[in-house]
Order: C-alpha cells, then sequence, then structure tokens
C-alpha cells in the first residue's frame, strides 16, 4: 500500500495540475503546443527522480508509492510527461546512468516515443540495453495516438551520452513493462475522472422533468462504471506491489494481469460516460474525450489485453500444476 | 464515493503454511468430491466432512477460544474460504452459520446464545439457514410479512419463508419476521426483528423445492403458532432491518461470489494445456480471477479492521458474479461440450444450468447495482 509520503505527494501533484492546468491547456496540446507553465509547475515538486534512490539523489519511493501519482496524472489527463520522465530516470538510474534535469521519457526498438519531440533527453532501450540520448541526436518522425498526444519515432543522427545495461532484475523488457504499469495507473485515474464527470451530469441533466440519474436504466450502467473503476485502481496498484516485491522483470504477471483489467475496464467506462452524456459528450468543446480517448489510446500503449491474454494465457497453459495454486504463491512465498 | 474505495491487503503472517495445511486436508478428503459436488460449490452439503472441518478449528476460526473459536484472523479465515471453494469442498453445512449467523449471534447475541450457538456452530453440530426471502418478498425485503406476536413466555410465529436454501437440512434459521406493525405511513423496516428458530419445533412445516436440475436445494417453510422462547430474539427488538442489513455484508463480501465456478475453470486449464488458440480467452479469465482476488482480500482486510464494507462487498459480488457466471459460455467456445472430458463435461452441464442463480442468490445484480448507485449519489 502506498505510504504517506506517497499520498501527500499525490495530493501536491493533484493541486499543481488543478492550477496549472485545465481544458485549455490540453486543447492547446491537441494544437501542437507545449505547455510549458505546466511541466514547470510540475517538475519544481522535484519528483522526476520519484523511483530514484536517495542514495542516488532521487526521492527513493516505491512503485505502490508512485502507483496514486500514475492515477492524479491520468485524472488530469495531465498534458505533460511526469509519468514517462519518473519512469525515464528509474530506468537510467537502475542501470548505474545519472539522469539528466528536464523532460526525458524512453522507448524501445523500432516503437513510438512517448512525448518524443518535447523530450530534452531520450532514453532508448534495446532488451536490457539503455542508451541516452540528447535531443540533438535524433531526428523525429512526428505521429500521435487517438488522443494527439505526441507519439513520435526517432532516428538517430548523433551519439549518446551514455550506454549501459540494466540489471538483472529489470530484464530485456523493461520498456515494455514499465509502459504497462505506467499506463495501468493512468487509465484508473482517467476512468475517475470521467466517472466523476458522468455523475455529475446524470445528476444535473433533466429529461422527463427529472434528472436522468433517478432513471435506474442509467444508474445501473453507472455503477458497472464504477465498479469497474475501482477493478482498474485495484489491478493498477497490485501490479505496482508485485515490483516493489519482485523486481519489474519477474512481476511481468501480474502487470500483463492489471493491463488486461484495466483495458476491460476503460473500454467499457468509456462507452458508458457516452451513453449518459449523449450528443454533449462527443462536442469538441466539452471536456469528456480529453479523457476517453486518452482510455482509448493508452489501452493499445504497453500492450494491448489483446497482447496480454495470449501471454498470460499461455503462461497459465504452461503451468506444471493447477491454476490456484499459482496465483496464491505468487502473494505468499516472497513477504515483503 | 469513499465507499468505493479498496486498499490492498497483504497476506498474513502464516499464509503459506495455513495454506498448505487446508491443501493437504483437501486432498485427503479430494476424492470423494464428484464433479457434480466441487460444481455445487458452497451448495453441497455434506454434514461430515463439515464435522471433519470443524474438527480442524476452521469453522468459526475468528471467534473468541471460550466460544469454539480459534481467534484467528478474517484474512486467515479467507485462505480457508478460498481454498474450500477452490477445490469444490461440499461446505454448505457450515457455510451460512460460519459466514453469518454465527458472527451475527457473536456480534449481538446474549450470552447464553452465544455459549449454547457458537461452539456448536463451530464443532459442525448445528447448521444453520437464511430466513428472509417470502412468497410475496424478494428484492423488496422489508414488505415481508411473517409475524411473530409477544405472547406469555416468548413468541408466536405465523408466516412462510422460500427458497430457504438447505432448509430441510439444517437445525436453525435467522428469521426476520414483523414484531411489531409498520408505522402508519412511516418507514416499513421498523418493527422488524431476527429470531432464532428450531427448525424440528412442532409447527414448522418444510417443504423441499425441486431445482432446475432436479435436486432438492431450497425449500417453502410454513410457520404454525410455532412457539419460541423468550430468547429466540437475537439483538434488539425492532432493529432487526440494521441488523440483517449489516449482516448481508458478510453474506456478500467473500470469496463464494467469484469462486463458484473455479473447478471448471482448473478444468478448462488441464483439459486446453496443449490448445494454442485458447491461451487470449484463458488469458482473460486468468486475469479476471487475479483483480477480483484482490479485490475480495481487501474487502477481508475491511472487515478485519471492523469496517462495515456493505459497497464494496456488493460491488466485488456484481463483478464477481458475472465472472463465475459467464464462466461456462466462456469454455463451450473453446472446446465443445461433447470433447470434453467427462468430468468436465458433468461439470458444466451441472454450471451450465445453476450459473444464473448466481446473479440472484444474496440478492440480484440490480439491487447491487441499486447499491453501488447510490453510493454514487444517484439515488
Ligand atoms: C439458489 C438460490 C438460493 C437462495 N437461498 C435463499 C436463502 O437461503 N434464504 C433466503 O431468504 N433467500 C434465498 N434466496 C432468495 C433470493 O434472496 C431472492 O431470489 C432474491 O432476493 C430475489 O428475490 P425474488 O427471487 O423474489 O425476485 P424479485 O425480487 O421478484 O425480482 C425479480 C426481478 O426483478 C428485479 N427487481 C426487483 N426489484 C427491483 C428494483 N427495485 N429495481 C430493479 N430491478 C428489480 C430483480 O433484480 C429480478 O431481476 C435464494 C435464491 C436462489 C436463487
Amino acid at each position: 500500500m502506498a505510504s504517506e509520503i506517497a499520498t501527500e505527494l499525490a495530493e501536491q501533484v493533484d493541486r499543481a495540475l488543478a492550477d496549472a492546468a485545465d481544458v485549455s491547456t490540453l486543447r492547446d496540446l491537441e494544437a501542437g503546443n507545449w505547455p510549458a507553465a505546466t511541466w514547470d509547475a510540475l517538475v519544481a515538486l522535484g519528483l522526476n527522480g520519484a523511483l530514484v534512490p536517495e542514495a542516488a539523489g532521487g526521492v527513493g519511493l516505491g512503485f505502490s508509492d508512485v502507483a496514486p501519482l500514475m492515477e492524479v496524472l491520468g485524472r488530469h489527463a495531465a498534458p505533460v510527461p511526469l509519468a514517462e520522465s519518473i519512469f525515464a530516470n528509474a530506468l537510467l538510474s537502475a542501470a548505474g546512468i545519472t539522469p539528466p534535469e528536464g523532460v526525458i521519457s524512453f522507448g524501445a526498438g523500432q516503437g513510438a516515443i512517448a512525448w518524443g519531440r518535447h523530450a530534452s533527453h531520450i532514453a532508448l532501450l534495446d532488451g536490457a540495453r539503455i542508451a541516452l540520448y540528447p535531443a540533438a541526436a535524433l531526428a523525429w518522425e512526428v505521429g500521435g495516438n487517438i488522443a494527439h498526444e505526441a507519439r513520435d519515432r526517432a532516428r538517430i543522427i548523433g551519439a549518446p551520452v551514455a550506454e549501459a545495461v540494466l540489471p538483472n532484475g529489470w530484464g530485456a523488457e523493461a520498456a515494455l513493462l514499465a509502459t504497462a504499469l505506467m499506463r495501468a495507473g493512468q487509465i484508473a485515474g482517467a476512468m475517475q475522472a470521467a466517472l466523476a464527470l458522468a455523475v455529475d451530469h446524470a445528476n444535473t441533466r433533466k429529461q422527463f422533468d427529472r434528472p436522468i440519474g433517478r432513471f435506474q436504466a442509467v444508474q445501473q450502467q453507472l455503477a458497472v462504471f464504477a465498479a469497474e473503476t475501482s477493478a482498474a485502481s485495484v489491478a493498477a496498484a497490485a501490479a505496482a506491489r508485485a515490483v516493489d516485491r519482485r523486481g519489474l522483470a519477474a512481476a511481468a504477471f501480474e502487470i500483463g494481469c492489471a493491463k488486461i483489467t484495466v483495458g476491460e475496464a476503460a473500454t467499457r467506462g468509456a462507452a458508458i460516460a457516452h451513453q449518459v452524456f449523449a450528443a454533449m459528450g462527443i462536442t469538441e468543446e466539452h471536456q469528456l474525450h480529453h479523457f476517453t480517448r486518452r482510455l482509448w489510446s493508452w489501452r493499445e500503449e504497453g500492450g494491448s489485453e489483446a497482447f496480454w491474454a495470449k501471454r498470460i494465457g499461455q503462461e497459465a497453459q504452461a503451468l506444471p500444476g493447477a491454476l490456484w495454486p499459482f496465483i496464491t504463491a505468487r502473494e505468499e512465498e516472497i513477504t515483503p | 464515493m469513499a465507499g468505493l474505495r479498496f486498499d490492498l491487503r497483504d497476506a498474513p503472517e502464516g499464509a503459506a503454511e495455513l495454506r498448505a495445511e487446508v491443501r493437504a486436508f483437501l486432498a485427503e478428503h479430494a476424492p470423494n468430491f464428484t464433479p457434480e459436488i466441487r460444481a455445487r460449490s458452497w451448495m453441497g452439503f455434506d454434514r461430515d466432512f463439515t464435522r471433519a472441518v470443524g474438527a480442524k478449528g476452521w469453522i468459526g476460526m475468528c471467534w473468541p477460544r471460550e466460544f469454539g473459536g480459534a481467534e484467528r484472523s478474517f484474512l486467515e479465515r479467507n485462505i480457508v474460504l478460498e481454498e474450500m471453494l477452490a477445490a469444490g469442498a461440499p461446505v454448505g453445512a457450515h457455510w451460512i452459520g460460519d459466514r453469518q449467523s454465527g458472527p451475527l449471534i457473536l456480534r449481538l447475541g446474549t450470552e447464553e446464545q452465544k455459549r449454547h450457538f457458537l461452539p456448536r456452530i463451530a464443532s459442525g453440530e448445528y447448521a444453520f439457514c437464511i430466513g428472509l426471502s417470502e412468497p410475496d418478498s424478494g428484492s423488496d425485503l422489508a414488505s415481508l410479512r411473517t409475524k411473530a406476536e409477544k405472547v406469555d413466555g416468548g413468541w408466536k410465529l405465523n408466516g412462510r419463508k422460500i427458497w430457504t436454501t438447505f432448509g430441510h437440512l439444517c437445525d436453525w434459521m435467522i428469521a426476520l419476521v414483523r414484531t411489531s406493525p409498520a408505522p402508519e405511513g412511516g418507514a416499513r423496516h421498523i418493527g422488524l426483528s431476527q429470531v432464532l428458530v428450531n427448525l424440528r419445533a412442532p409447527g414448522v412445516h418444510i417443504r423441499p423445492i425441486r431445482d432446475l436440475v432436479g435436486e432438492k436445494g431450497f425449500n417453502e417453510i410454513t410457520f404454525d403458532d410455532v412457539m419460541l422462547p423468550e430468547d429466540a430474539l437475537v439483538g434488539q427488538e425492532g432493529a432487526g432491518w440494521a441488523q440483517a442489513t449489516s449482516e448481508l455484508a458478510f453474506e456478500r463480501s467473500g470469496p463464494d461470489r467469484y469462486l463458484s465456478s473455479h473447478p471448471l475453470l482448473e478444468a478448462a486449464m488441464t483439459t486446453l494445456k496443449q490448445d494454442n488458440a485458447a491461451a487470449p480467452a484463458l488469458g482473460r479469465q486468468v486475469a479476471r480471477l487475479w483483480a477480483l482476488r484482490n479485490m475480495s482480500v481487501a474487502v477481508a482486510g475491511m472487515l478485519e479492521d471492523g469496517q462495515d464494507p456493505v459497497r464494496q462487498a456488493a460491488l466485488v459480488k456484481d463483478l464477481g458474479n458475472d465472472f463465475e457466471q459467464a464462466l461456462p459460455n466462456v469454455v463451450r467456445d473453446l472446446i465443445a461440450t461433447e470433447d470434453m472430458p467427462e468430468d468436465m463435461r458433468r461439470m458444466h452441464a451441472y454450471l451450465t444450468q445453476i450459473v444464473p442463480t448466481f446473479s440472484l442468490r444474496g440478492g440480484t445484480r440490480e439491487i447491487m447495482r441499486g447499491i453501488i448507485a447510490r453510493e454514487l449519489g444517484l439515488r
């Protein structure tokens, strides 16, 4: 479970985002403008090094501590890559590279890199090998997900400033696993925001002389949304806990299960949100789509439900014994 | 929305040892578990098995020792429940007493009641059933009409309960009944009380009702001037509604709300081990199982802390029921019923017919979602 410090930090980020970003920031971002003021407000909290050990100059938090932070970022559809920077810092520092200041993101292989064009540095992973490139060493083929968040492909045109290999516990899939973990938490947060909007709308929009939330059909749909939102949050937190206990690579099972859970939850939740908002929710002007388009996008990043379902299914099929003992042993053989 | 918050709980100390002990016990008994028994899950009734569980100290295990308990934690109890369900053990003869009747008596019973009933539930001697539903009162439980009148030396009970699971096999019922008329134009839940009914008492008529599988699971129980002693009352006279609702948090919170079909999932895993095409569908089931388990353990943790997680329990029950209910159909998409091994086919056949009850018993899906909607501030 998240420590008190972590809850406090999440609240700080919550306030900072409430002050330094709003719907117009999100619109600006979609128009291609970098929200420098928002980034400055967040970076001032000193959280880039959240997952970097204190001995290495970081904040020394665990993955469980950072889970509520990811939710907050999702709840605000944060228009800056604090999540990416936190995880890039963690990866670099695990490999013994001192993370640079500033906006920093990470990616693997030929894949799109979240916020690439806005970063001053990029950590590029090739299996367990990690190299730190300054922006000047990369040329970008810009792209975006369906929420118009920058998802850019890098061509290397210069030399890295540092290269190293991740220790064993981080494994050859560190970029994939870190992305999945990050997006799982953000999806939970974005669902909380979309649910709150939908509930508020149900209590205020009137048809047939009463708030639509008085109709049982609407109530029952929102109850399902709430249940899926809780499931997403629990799944993201449980995956983070597994990483704290056994390391990133050995928590692939939990991360995969979480990503399936949040992906399915996002699909259901986004659909219900739009049903409750009806035409209003389809407009560009309304803020709902900033959350739902992110939910749809983030399902794809760090492995989709289909990707993980196949892997988790194969892992379960390959078990020497039954499924149940496998699931329980993962929680109980390792004491924290 | 504080009622929808879940905090993860870590496994209690000694979890792996306790689990191993339960598994060893179950391995001894497993040869007796036919596919039908495994598929029935906590709707399987076997007094001998229950007495064996009682002898291990695994019924009422959170209760004080002086009342036959083992003073273990809710999280430890949860381990025992999980293992019983995962194995498809026939736990029906003690499930209700352990899950809700015993805890109710422990919380609100008199010293006398605690001394008499709890040790007998814990040993497996007394089996309890739930007397809530009536012919005209299902989801709208507060409309119930069974009545206990105060008379010289106790109470006189008249009326009818229905759908009482194992009523014909049990010894005791805790019934929710009307003990005083509802106030004119006032709230109907005022004037209800909970009473202990000895099912062998004169005037109790039990008529088993066959279910669609052809089994005698539930009953209609009629009370004809049944005399109850004074101390049949549990808790406070007139407070029965509040008591019964918080009892429902116990009823709805457990792993029995997502593991009822588990033996079929294990059978599918074994049978489809080599089937590449089945991997994605199986993976989704595994992920859902994993997520539900984390939620369910969180609820056990809330009970451990003395909270009253009524809403979280309703939420996990709703998600869990969807999962366990969908399983037979998920499985038959992966392997044709005629290609299933005999044991699996029999479990599948049983579950196909019985899964509709999962989102009815213990409060329907619609009622669960109503509870969640209320927490959202929509009602
Ligand atoms: C296998 C099994 C075992 C059971 N064991 C017991 C037992 O041991 N003891 C006991 O007391 N009871 C028991 N029950 C009864 C169970 O609690 C009831 O079936 C349940 O509460 C629903 O009541 P009902 O069947 O009368 O349906 P109804 O209440 O008549 O409901 C019929 C349908 O209408 C819907 N509905 C009703 N009211 C509303 C509303 N306000 N809003 C939206 N939809 C609504 C319901 O959701 C349902 O879909 C058992 C039931 C089953 C199936």
